[in-house]
């Protein structure tokens, strides 16, 4: 088959759409939770049009209602983002051929979800020279779809009583099991995941959701180690598992 | 609180993060090891959101059939592992959990 940017924009649309359906409700209820604390309609809006980070956006708002200062929320909102420094790391080398002014907004309109289905198109080695079409469909359904039901969510936040009461945060742990799981394929992936984990509700209690770098830093070891441990013992397998990458 | 200075405070540092990271590292070559580690990256940090608010959505360890998160979170856990299939796991998990909620 023939790449074309238009294709490759639909087939990053059509991928990324379950997880643009995992982030309904978590929308929504992002929306009727920002109104809950206090925040106005503009910037409940602003943060979702301007900051577009799920989770940071949650915490952001859980601060505000908890009265903690501005010094304190932007602080939190950099560590509970720092996953993303990652991400674009990882992103990296498959986009640097292109402008900055397709790099900005591609930054910016990164997330899990688009960087999950964003990262396994691009290490399909297909030669396709338009990926960041795909990058872009994601992204912006995910983008469009964000703000369309931000706005649901602050109108049922001023009129109803409740919402905040259906815990429909719950879509955010169904979302990122759904992206997990499936990439767990190897021990050192279990290993990885298994100690983050653990790790993540021993230190929830650190402040600023600090504990969320540290499990996520000690997860990563966790893994690199088992791999070693793996590949020192099945040199042929492991040499095999190299080339997957 | 000033929301004014908090959205452009919230949106200055989360682009900080973003883009810096993105126009830098395609330019200087990454080493193995790196690259290797980056690999566990999406791992590591969506398990490590997901096990406590699991576990402890109330900020307190709930390990008992009473706790939806935990149940629904295993069952979609389940789901995702045999089927692959992330609308179905989101659909069914999210639909577990509902239903489970409501009849405890």
């Amino acid at each position: 088959m023939e790449f074309t940017r238009r294709r490759e924009f639909i087939a990053g649309f059509k991928d990324t759409f379950p997880l643009v359906l995992g982030a309904i409700p978590f929308a929504i209820i992002f929306g009727a939770l920002a109104i809950d604390a206090g925040l106005s309609p503009a910037a409940a809006m602003g943060l979702s049009l301007f900051v577009f980070a799920g989770s940071a956006q949650f915490i952001g708002v859980g601060l505000v209602s908890q009265n903690a200062s501005l010094a304190i929320i932007v602080l939190t909102t950099f560590v509970v983002n720092l996953r993303h420094a990652l991400y674009s790391a990882s992103l990296a080398p498959y986009v640097k051929h292109l402008p900055q002014t397709w790099l900005a907004p591609l930054a910016f309109w990164l997330t899990d979800e688009t960087y999950a289905v964003v990262i396994r198109h691009y290490q399909r080695d297909d030669e396709s020279p338009y990926k960041h079409w795909y990058y872009l469909g994601s992204a912006v359904f995910m983008y469009v779809n964000w703000n369309i039901f931000s706005v649901v969510g602050i109108l049922a936040g001023q009129q109803l009583q409740g919402l905040n009461d259906l815990r429909l945060d719950f879509a955010m742990v169904v979302t990122f099991v759904g992206i997990v799981v499936p990439i767990i394929i190897n021990r050192p992936m279990l290993v990885c995941a298994i100690v983050a984990g653990a790790t993540g509700v021993l230190t929830y209690d650190m402040p600023n959701k600090m504990g969320l770098m540290v499990a996520a830093v000690l997860g990563i070891a966790a893994g690199i180690l088992a791999e070693t441990y793996q590949n020192r013992r099945t040199p042929t397998v492991s040499a095999l598992n190299q080339e997957v990458k | 609180m000033n929301e004014l200075l908090l959205v452009a405070g919230m949106a200055l540092v989360t682009v900080a993060i973003r883009y810096p990271t993105m126009a830098i590292f395609g330019r200087i070559p990454l080493p193995d090891a790196l690259i290797r580690a980056l690999r566990y990256v999406p791992v590591a940090v969506l398990t490590a959101i997901i096990v406590p608010l699991m576990i402890m959505p109330d900020g307190e360890v709930a390990l008992s059939l009473d706790n939806a998160f935990l149940i629904g979170g295993i069952a979609a856990t389940v789901i995702a592992w045999r089927t692959k299939n992330l609308l179905l796991t989101i659909v069914l998990g999210m639909a577990i959990f509902l239903i489970w909620r409501a009849v405890i």
